[in-house]
């Protein structure tokens, strides 16, 4: 071999344990860099003042009194949708049909206060609503659970089935119910009675979704992490082997599990149509369902660092909206600056996991570099 | 060591990973050209590592590599073949659906030619005296054959140093004199053979020389011939170590298990075991030697209620005489039945722990039903992992430290304390010390053996027969999913056994 030697200039070293602190810094530093990424873009392409953008982002998540509280409910819908995934992924159950299960807790919310508007008394529509959304979410995700668990089907592909067929089921009741006749849509339900409105908490008709996404959150922080359902969740998503040699009936966590996360999608269905939109269509979940898997991995599925990944994406989906207007930019352009801050945070997790090593003839001290 | 022969020459060798676990330290190897060498360590003792950094998988922190006394740069596995340097790993890369010959040449620059390909591999295995079929597709090898066809890559791109990793831990004893046959051959044509294993027996078979390395540092080569176990034990151990498995008498035994006309057809509908029964008593080791794969997975998963069995029965009889079926049963109702039975899997890592949790999570996979109420005890299992870790000497960063990143003797001792931890009447383990060290694997031994003495009935089913022989009271064998003979473990001859294995008898004996 007459070859040279040529030394690397870096290699990959695997690091593991990196310190919190060090772990938060990278992240951080991702995000300021896609900032300033976003804002040369910005510059560039539509010589529009990047600060000026930003500022407008922000005004349009905060601006307002009314713009903050907005923010902070989108937020707890996509937080409880991503917390009502959580416990599947845990399982490595890939539940992808939050959508359709929160469509159906929504429908099933819709049918309880049309169809029982000046029946029963407001009170007792609205604990109707409450049972049948959670039971209609759990019947979503009980049906991908069982034919995983007795055939062993593939549940992405189920789950996702299952969110056509919750779509097709909302559009056939809209035709059902819709006012006017041949509109086909079904407007504000209830528009003068009320019936079946959720009650607003605290004096403000925006903490209801506040105070249930958190107390969501505290229940499957402590469910997962110290419950002995959650351990065997746990063990099921690591190993079925170990699972079936220590006794723990797999197929019964499986069901189980897709129960409660259906049930909690439900929920979010509850408080999209009875809290806050007071009506139904299609596209009411607003393919939260899928954003939500993103967010749910993105906080490794921890319940409390959702909120960030979570806020994270209500963040730059509100400020969108204000730069479309503000600057005649379409949303496209704030899809394009919300997804390369996306990539930045995906992407700083190889940083998290690899350390850059200069090779020593380069470099005396092999040093890091991230 | 003479460089002038020197075929590889590693000198000041480091390498580290994460923060500061250092895998290799300072370490100077030779190897010659014509020449098989042994490469001898416990686990964790950086082995491994150290050949993958010749074969490209890892690159060193610090140090030189000299082929041919020339300085080379090995990034990858493409360099080190282009070096002729090839490796068989432990774990097998092949691809299943494809043929031999197609796995063979993947990856290579040029035109697809398989033809002339399998002319080639014909050719090797000819001269070899490999066996191999080019159009066998993997899925329908053996994992002798899978392995055969590893060697044939390696060989096939031109490798005049061919590294093996752990060959024989998955071969039969025929299988392995088949693949030292080639070994040979290999040497004769000249190249440079490096070969990984923990059987010293082995190593004196096969070997020239035998280098040893100790905790990542190098210790020392000894030219085979002229060392024994003993010596090469200490040198890898770092101290005297004493090589003999006690076999205390039974006492005071009383039959525990009773398995009558077992018989077992797998998921794809094959025989696994046919009208198995034998008795186990307490105080008494019961070893099972036959063929990997002719049914001792079974036997041990339908005692342990994992497998569901055609027909027959598994009765166990406790202290009082009560009796108690266990067919039917799953590893729960087994528990809630109050027969305490301990199961070490062959697969360890896949069956009896769970690698991303740690030490203390994984000691709860016994014990997170015992708390009261819905939520689980974390304190008492964080204490067990942490006298398991004192008194094994598992060597472990701390009890939070995920199973998967312990060295394979230390992963073993985890799950054998837990197995044991709960003072099981009934113990069964599949290969135990499989992949383990000498060291480690007397340590098993000897908790094995404690374990009977404290009037445990203990399944041990082995592969080594030197070992079985030594630590077992009966001996079943086991072939073809048959009771070929059930014989004392105190009189048992080992080539008597071996035949046991590989032939049937024509009648069942009891």
């Amino acid at each position: 071999m007459d070859k040279k030697i040529r030394e690397p200039l870096f290699h990959l070293v695997k690091r593991d344990n990196l310190p919190r602190s060090k772990r938060v810094l990278i992240r951080m530093g991702a995000i300021v860099l896609a900032l300033l990424l976003c804002a040369l873009l910005t510059a560039l392409t539509t010589g529009i003042n990047p600060i000026e953008v930003f500022g407008s982002i922000v005004s349009g998540a905060f601006g307002s009194t009314r713009k903050m509280w907005i923010t902070f409910q989108d937020l707890s819908v996509l937080l409880l949708i991503s917390l009502a995934l959580t416990p599947a992924f845990t399982m490595r159950f890939w539940n992808i049909g939050g959508e359709g299960q929160v469509l159906v807790g929504g429908l099933a919310t819709a049918a309880c206060m049309i169809c029982l508007e000046g029946k029963v008394p407001s009170a007792v529509i609205i604990i109707l609503s409450v049972i049948s959304s959670v039971l209609a979410g759990a019947l979503w995700g009980f049906i991908p659970a069982v034919c995983k668990a007795r055939w062993n089907t593939n549940e992405t592909l189920m789950t996702l089935m299952m969110n056509y067929i919750a779509t097709q089921l909302v559009s056939f009741f809209i035709i059902v119910w819709e006012v006017p006749k041949g509109s086909g849509k079904i407007g504000i339900i209830n528009q003068n009675s009320h019936a079946g409105w959720m009650p607003s908490l605290f004096g403000s008709k925006y903490m209801l979704c506040i105070a249930v996404s958190l107390a969501v959150m505290i229940f499957l922080y402590i469910y997962l992490r110290y419950s002995k359902h959650g351990y065997e969740i746990q063990v099921v998503g690591e190993s079925e082997n170990t699972a079936r040699y220590v006794g723990i009936k797999v197929s019964k966590v499986i069901i189980r599990t897709m129960l409660l996360s259906g049930a909690l999608c439900g929920l979010a269905g509850l408080l999209l149509v009875g809290s806050i939109n007071h009506t139904i269509t299609t596209t009411i979940a607003g393919g939260q369902g899928f954003t939500a898997v993103l967010v749910s991995w993105m906080a490794k599925f921890n319940p409390f660092t959702m909120i960030f990944s979570a806020f994270l994406i209500i963040f730059m989906k509100r400020g969108a909206g204000e730069i479309a207007t503000t600057f005649g930019l379409n949303q496209s352009f704030a899809d394009i600056l919300t997804g390369m801050i996306l990539f930045f945070i995906i992407g700083c997790e190889f940083f998290i996991n690899y350390r850059i090593k200069r090779s020593e003839k380069h470099e005396s001290k092999g040093e890091e570099a991230c | 060591m003479s460089d002038s022969k020197a075929a590889v020459s590693m000198r000041n060798i480091t390498k580290t990973f994460g923060q500061g676990v250092i895998a290799n330290k300072d370490v100077n190897l030779d190897i010659n050209k014509g020449e098989i060498l042994s490469l001898l360590g416990e686990n964790g003792s950086g082995k491994t590592t150290l050949m993958n950094m010749l074969s490209g998988i890892y690159y060193p922190d610090s140090g030189e590599i000299f082929i041919d006394s020339k300085p080379v740069s090995i990034r990858s596995p493409k360099d080190a073949y282009d070096l002729g340097i090839g490796m068989v790993h432990q774990h097998f890369k092949l691809v299943d659906v494809l043929s031999a010959a197609q796995n063979i040449v993947l990856g290579l620059p040029g035109k697809l030619d398989l033809k002339s390909a399998c002319a080639r591999i014909r050719e090797i295995c000819d001269r070899y005296g490999f066996d191999v079929d080019p159009d066998k597709k993997i899925y329908n090898m053996s994992v002798s054959e899978k392995q055969t066809v590893e060697i044939v890559k390696v060989l096939y791109r031109g490798a005049d140093i061919l590294i093996l990793d752990e060959p024989t831990a998955v071969l039969t004893p025929q299988e392995t004199q088949k693949l030292f046959d080639v070994m040979r051959n290999m040497k004769k044509d000249g190249k440079s053979l490096v070969i990984i294993t923990h059987k010293l027996n082995e190593v004196q078979e096969i070997s020239d020389k035998v280098a040893i390395l100790r905790q990542g540092e190098y210790i020392g080569t000894l030219i085979t011939k002229d060392t024994n176990p003993q010596e090469m034990t200490d040198m890898m151990v770092g101290h005297k170590v004493e090589l003999n498995i006690e076999r205390p008498e039974p006492l005071n035994s009383a039959l525990r298990i009773r398995v009558k006309g077992l018989n077992v057809v797998n998921e794809e509908g094959i025989k696994k075991l046919t009208d198995v029964s034998f008795d186990i008593y307490s105080g008494e080791i019961l070893g099972i030697a036959g063929i990997s794969g002719c049914g001792q997975k079974e036997l041990l998963e339908s005692i342990a209620g994992l497998q569901k069995v055609e027909s027959g029965s598994v009765v166990y009889i406790d202290d009082d005489g009560t009796e108690k079926e266990l067919i039917g049963m799953d590893p729960l109702k087994i528990k809630e039945l109050g027969v305490t039975l301990s199961f070490v899997p062959e697969d360890r890592l896949g069956m009896g722990l769970v690698g991303n949790m740690d030490i203390s999570d994984n000691m709860m996979l016994r014990s997170f039903r015992d708390s009261h109420g819905i939520f689980t005890d974390r304190k008492s299992p964080h204490d067990r992992a942490e006298r398991i870790v004192k008194l094994l000497n598992v060597d472990t960063p701390g009890i939070e430290t995920p199973v998967r990143r312990l060295s394979g003797g230390n992963v073993q001792k985890v799950l054998v304390g837990r197995e044991i931890y709960q003072r099981p009447k009934v113990l069964m383990t599949a290969y135990v010390v499989r992949g383990l060290d000498i060291n480690s694997s007397y340590t098993i031994y000897e908790l094995i053996n404690s374990q009977k003495v404290a009037g445990a009935a203990v399944i041990f089913v082995g592969e080594d027969l030197d070992v079985l022989l030594q630590i077992s009271d009966k001996v079943m064998v086991l072939c073809d999913g048959h009771v070929n003979a059930i014989l004392d473990g105190r009189t048992a001859d080992k080539s008597e056994v071996g035949l046991l294995m590989t032939s049937l008898k024509g009648e069942v004996t009891d």
